[in-house]
């Protein structure tokens, strides 16, 4: 662990491993998919884009592989300009794009051994590597079977293998866990994880999990409309939304609403709501008003039967910035949405 | 020197992947057979018309057919492409340092080892059809070059219209469009001389045409072949303009994709 937060922290003059600056690209037909996005990944960092489908992150991400041409805007990748030195910055890249690249008619140790080939690997190590990778990632019984029978999680798993084959400094990860079932997604988080705290890998991975990108990166930027809406830690998002939300059983409705009118007038309360015996506080600190709560309500004759605490999630964060909700967002997004979730 | 090694890998992928369709192994095999019996039979009167100019119609067909075969099977060269676009292998493999060229040209490369070796069945059917090659192995050898030369062309302009168009409906259609145009504008199952004039003057700039007199000039005693060398000119010319509009494609596909 020592050495892993030791890569985790490099030296505060160290190059971010991926720089985008005021990148912008419009398609054929009027979409301006990406309106300017600036941000930085620092090394060995996990970096997420949040979005709802449609906000621009995969044509960000295209753009910062080398496959979309920005219309304007500079981008470096591990040290290199993704325009002037493509060849440079795509040895040192892996991308996992959002639908799968897995070449079907080829079996697993097919397609990673041609990944590696294209990489100039050596031979040797090339074999050593393709076993590896198919031992991590659970696929070494289906290694030698075509791709086309594997199912969709052996398949994402496969697409991964291959982005990490030439073990590059910086890793896209394109809605790397879409049609994962919950069990495999929270593995999967843990491969990269330790991944990156083995090597120093830089990853940007685009989700449009909330979950995802709080359990993953320690960087989060929510993306809407092309623009970058805000910037920082998944703590520090959710610190900028002022409020925790304390929720009280009281049993009953007529118990309910008695102590609705005896919470709203008490300090760090800003909202109150009395729901089918149920009490729904919005409170300034949440942790810390809870027993001032309880004890208020007790000697009004009133008992708590439970209560709980929580803490705002990235759903409030995204509600605070964007103003729609992230589920509303997304569905918009599906509705309009005319292709390939660009 | 690394497009080479990149070609190598990519032509690998192809090739294996041909090899474990069995079916498409025989059809690719049968398909020429099936047309040199069919349009043998149908069009073999067809020399007894008055200055058509050669006596045995399988003599005419064999080079034709071997030219059909070369320009049919490549032309769908770039469907492979859209298929790797669609299941995003394209993007996967655009995002690793392998050549752009390299892409192509295994395709071009893989299009040219079926038809090569379709080529070498009609040829040898043809022969035991009755066709005669005046030149002898010589001539068998210009044939498969020419053969060639025009399904790399045209393999190339293949893939090249894959990238630009990226769907399976509208290439088939461009396809179409042009392919069984190009076969009738050329001397590939009529004579030159019974064409009505416009369409001789036109298919002097077709690039099917080019092979197919080139094919059966290394047919004819090579007393004849003059005129083997300008038409190999001309497609290998055509491979390169069609090669080039190929590469270029890619930069479109980054600024369209």
């Amino acid at each position: 662990m020592e050495a892993a937060t030791a890569v985790a922290h490099p030296g505060a003059t160290a190059e971010p491993a991926i720089e985008a600056r005021s990148l912008r690209k419009a398609y054929p037909g009027g979409v301006q998919a990406v309106d300017g996005v600036t941000f930085a990944v620092a090394k060995a960092e996990i970096f997420g884009l949040l979005g709802p489908n449609g906000a621009g992150k995969s044509t960000t991400v295209r753009m910062l592989a080398t496959l979309t041409r920005p219309d304007s805007g500079h981008a470096r990748v591990a040290g290199r300009d993704v325009e002037r030195e493509a060849a440079a910055v795509r040895r040192a890249i892996g991308y996992v794009s959002q639908q799968s690249g897995v070449d079907r008619e080829a079996t697993g140790r097919e397609n990673l051994t041609l990944q590696g080939h294209l990489y100039r690997m050596e031979r040797g190590r090339l074999r050593r590597r393709v076993d590896e990778l198919l031992e991590m990632l659970g696929l070494t019984h289906a290694a030698d079977r075509l791709a086309r029978g594997y199912s969709g999680g052996m398949k994402r798993r496969l697409d991964i293998a291959m982005g990490l084959v030439h073990e590059p400094r910086v890793l896209f990860l394109d809605e790397p866990t879409t049609g994962l079932d919950p069990e495999s997604r929270a593995a999967l988080w843990q491969d990269l994880t330790q991944v990156r705290d083995r090597t120093g890998l830089s990853i940007l991975l685009t989700t449009h999990y909330l979950e995802e990108a709080d359990a993953l990166a320690e960087q989060v930027a929510i993306v809407d409309h092309g623009r970058v809406v805000a910037l920082g830690t998944p703590a520090g998002l959710k610190a900028e939304v002022r409020g925790d939300t304390v929720d009280l059983d009281l049993g009953d409705r007529v118990a309910a609403e008695r102590a609705r009118d005896r919470v709203a007038p008490l300090e760090g309360v800003v909202e109150v709501s009395a729901q089918q015996g149920r009490l729904h506080i919005l409170a300034a600190d949440g942790p810390a008003a809870l027993p001032a709560l309880v004890g208020a309500l007790r000697d009004a004759g009133l008992e708590v039967r439970s209560a709980s605490v929580a803490r705002p999630s990235l759903d409030e964060v995204y509600l605070h910035y964007t103003g729609r909700a992230f589920a509303q967002a997304d569905q918009e997004a599906v509705g309009g949405d005319g292709g390939r979730g660009w | 020197m690394s497009a080479i090694a990149d070609t190598y890998y990519m032509l690998g992928r192809l090739l294996r992947a041909s090899w474990r369709q069995p079916i498409w192994v025989i059809v690719e095999i049968t398909q020429p057979v099936i047309w040199l019996l069919l349009y043998g039979q149908l069009f073999r009167k067809v020399v007894e018309i008055p200055g058509f100019g050669a006596h045995s119609y399988i003599q005419f067909l064999t080079p034709g057919v071997a030219v059909m075969t070369a320009l049919f099977g490549s032309a769908w060269a770039g469907m492979g492409l859209i298929d790797d676009f669609d299941r995003g292998v394209l993007d996967r493999l655009l995002t690793t340092p392998a050549s752009r060229t390299a892409i192509i040209l295994a395709r071009v490369l893989h299009a040219g080892i079926a038809g090569g070796v379709q080529t070498l069945i009609i040829l040898l059917i043809g022969i035991g059809l009755g066709a005669r090659v005046g030149s002898g192995p010589l001539g068998a050898i210009a044939l498969l070059f020419v053969a060639v030369l025009l399904g790399s062309g045209f393999a190339a302009a293949s893939n090249g219209v894959a990238l630009l168009v990226r769907r399976e409906e509208t290439f088939i259609a461009v396809l179409n469009f042009f392919t069984l145009p190009l076969t009738f504008l050329s001397a590939s199952l009529m004579s030159m001389t019974l064409m009505p004039p416009w369409m001789q003057v036109a298919s002097r700039l077709n690039p099917v045409n080019w092979a197919v007199v080139g094919a059966r000039t290394a047919f004819a005693p090579m007393s004849a072949w003059a005129a083997l060398g300008p038409n190999i000119l001309w497609l290998i010319a055509f491979v390169v303009a069609t090669s080039a509009f190929a590469t270029w494609s890619f930069v479109a596909y980054r600024r369209t994709t």
